[in-house]
């Protein structure tokens, strides 16, 4: 795990360790940084797509109650009006899109970050804590197919950090 | 959501966040209101005078469950009252929170990134205390899952062409998205807390709150993800709240309220008493806690605008009120719209007149937009106006209707008081709470905010 100052060193490093080839790897940062998007070439849509079908099961749920309630469950003739008046389903139908669709949001992003995560190696490393207030790392895991002891400290050494810490597990 | 875009000091007024704050300076000023700031005599008497006047509420909704929603100033033909005024008025301080976290995000507005947590806790207090409002008023609280559809016994099930039960759809699913699109948010600067605290208590609490949160870039790139998609699921939803809260008013044949401009001109009342409401609260917050560093006059000056414009709004809407009830050609609005200038509460609705459409017209004047002082006061007189505006509306529509026989005045009792000045007890009891337990500013977005956060990629070696 290497530690850089800036989030410029740290965009540069994480590209070139994807140049590198490796697959296994991550960065911290105390904030969003859309750069390293394009630099970890990191484009998961699972995210939207979940919203999507949460958001089309909550306009098909919404809809479908307000009409099973009102022609099969408990129809009321009232003056010959259609029991299945869809004006007066819309308001309904559109809370429960947006009720579904946005818990899915969350839930989803929360469960696909692998959340919640009691325990978590990066934690062993005494300085990580500042990845949460103002410091930018790169970690390579030794899950990696590429990954070789000597050969990745060198590496990482090459990025140009300030600091390399080895993450005990 | 690109990188803040700075734009020339030149139009605006000041910065976004002083010059001298740096990645750790934010995060250890922030965190250190929870994690190391005393608690103060200030604070404490602030939470005690707060929680005393929750007991109100306490005695307030026992004695209705004894005795019945008698208790109340409520007749035949008023049958809604305070319940209802304040239910309105409550959910309208609410909205504010969600224009300024959902709309403003997807409006790339940078300066939001202060005030968004404070005004997100803002809504979601104030839709609690919403919330007690038509639930005490069915007068059988302990029922009020007979609103929900599920199976029972026996075998009835809501009416869903009923704007009330589209209310009870509404608020609930504003509820839950404002706490889900709020805890989101809370997540990374959860993880900071934890990082930052010293004691085992605090970490283990913060901890178990940030669910291993460990700021990875994959995770922030879901993340930003899934808030936008929040962002852009919740903006329809607020417009959508009070529209439906306004629906019902209009879908009823009284004169006064059966109008199709309602749903907009509630959207615009309810955007212009929550930020009203969130001037009231931060200006305070901002000079106790010394964040007018974080909080700039740039922050005031902003609100204040919105303030003013949407003061236009409503002044909008009860021009075309008074207009369309002379020029409907019919008797009985013309009768309403009459009996509310000049009837028993003319002087509601003159004084509504005054603080909604006149004070604002101060904040043309950008030396008051940033006097924290004289906005403050008039952001009470606002919040004072847009209350009024809700018992006018409520009140001198259905004192008058259309049989002389049936007309009756209303008066609130001593109950009536009771519950809503300690719904207010209990909006200020978890205010007190929430400055001194959670970080009241999105750490995260603010490190975003800092010159040094841009990514400057040093030429390859």
């Amino acid at each position: 795990m290497a530690e850089f100052e800036t989030p410029g060193q740290l965009v540069a490093a994480a590209r070139r360790t994807r140049e590198a080839g490796f697959k296994k790897f991550d960065a911290y940062t105390p904030y969003p940084i859309h750069e390293l998007d394009a630099a970890m070439d990191l484009h998961d849509n699972r995210v939207s797509a979940c919203t999507f079908i949460g958001g089309l099961l909550g306009c098909i749920g919404g809809f479908g109650l307000c009409s099973w309630v009102s022609a099969v469950a408990l129809p009321l003739n009232i003056a010959g009006r259609p029991m299945i008046s869809a004006p007066m389903f819309i308001p309904i139908t559109f809370e429960c899109t947006i009720l579904l669709g946005g818990l899915t949001a969350a839930i989803s992003m929360i469960l696909m970050n692998g959340l919640p995560s009691p325990y978590h190696p990066v934690f062993n490393v005494d300085r990580f804590a500042g990845a949460a207030r103002s410091k930018f790392f790169l970690c390579i895991e030794s899950e990696d197919p590429q990954f070789n002891h000597a050969e990745t400290a060198g590496f990482l050494e090459s990025l140009g950090p300030e600091e390399i810490a080895e993450v005990p597990r | 959501m690109s990188q803040p875009v700075e734009l020339p000091d030149k139009i605006h007024v000041g910065p976004v966040i002083d010059e001298g704050h740096s990645l750790a300076s934010v995060s250890d000023k922030v965190g250190g209101i929870v994690l190391k700031r005393k608690i103060t005599i200030g604070w404490v008497f602030g939470l005690l005078l707060s929680f005393a006047v929750l007991q109100n509420l306490a005695a307030g909704a026992t004695w209705l469950i004894i005795k019945g929603v008698g208790v109340w100033g409520i007749n035949i033909p008023v049958g809604w009252g305070f319940a209802i005024i304040n239910f309105v008025w409550w959910i309208g301080i609410g909205h504010a929170g969600t224009l300024i976290s959902a709309i403003l995000l997807l409006l790339n507005q940078s300066w939001r990134n202060a005030i968004n947590r404070f005004a997100e806790a803002m809504t979601l207090f104030a839709v609690m205390c919403a919330g007690m409002f038509p639930v005490l008023h069915t007068g059988r609280p302990w029922l009020a899952y007979w609103l929900f559809p599920y199976p029972n016994t026996m075998d009835l099930w809501p009416q869903f062409r009923s704007p009330l039960l589209w209310d009870v759809f509404a608020v609930s699913t504003y509820f839950t998205i404002s706490a889900v699109f709020w805890f989101v948010g809370l997540l990374p600067d959860l993880a900071t807390l934890r990082d930052t605290a010293k004691t085992k208590a605090t970490q283990m609490i913060y901890g178990a709150l940030a669910m291993g949160w460990r700021n990875s870039a994959r995770h922030w790139q879901r993340y930003e993800k899934a808030s936008l998609l929040l962002a852009g699921l919740a903006t329809p939803l607020v417009v959508s709240v009070h529209t439906v809260v306004s629906f019902d008013f209009a879908v009823s044949i009284i004169p006064g309220w059966h109008t199709t401009i309602f749903p907009p001109y509630f959207v615009a009342g309810a955007i212009y008493s929550g930020f009203a409401m969130v001037l009231t609260l931060m200006i305070p917050v901002r000079k106790f806690y010394g964040l007018d560093d974080i909080i700039t006059l740039r922050h005031l000056n902003n609100m204040a605008k919105v303030t003013l414009a949407t003061a236009l709004i409503v002044a909008y809407g009860y021009t075309m009120e008074a207009f369309f009830g002379y020029f409907s050609a019919d008797t009985y609005e013309q009768h309403m719209i009459w009996n509310r200038m000049t009837g028993t509460y003319a002087i509601f609705y003159w004084c509504l007149i005054l603080c909604n459409i006149i004070t604002p017209q101060f904040l043309w004047s950008k030396k008051i937009r940033t006097s924290p002082g004289i906005l403050w006061i008039i952001s009470i007189i606002v919040n004072i106006g847009m209350w009024l505006e809700r018992f006018v509306i409520v009140v001198t529509s259905l004192h008058h209707d259309f049989l002389p026989s049936s007309w009756a005045n209303y008066w609130p009792t001593i109950w009536d008081w009771a519950v809503y000045t300690g719904t207010l007890g209990l909006f200020m009891t978890l205010i007190f709470l929430f400055v001194r337990v959670l970080p009241m500013i999105t750490i995260f977005e603010l490190r975003m905010l800092l010159p040094g956060a841009r990514v400057k990629e040093p030429v390859a070696q």
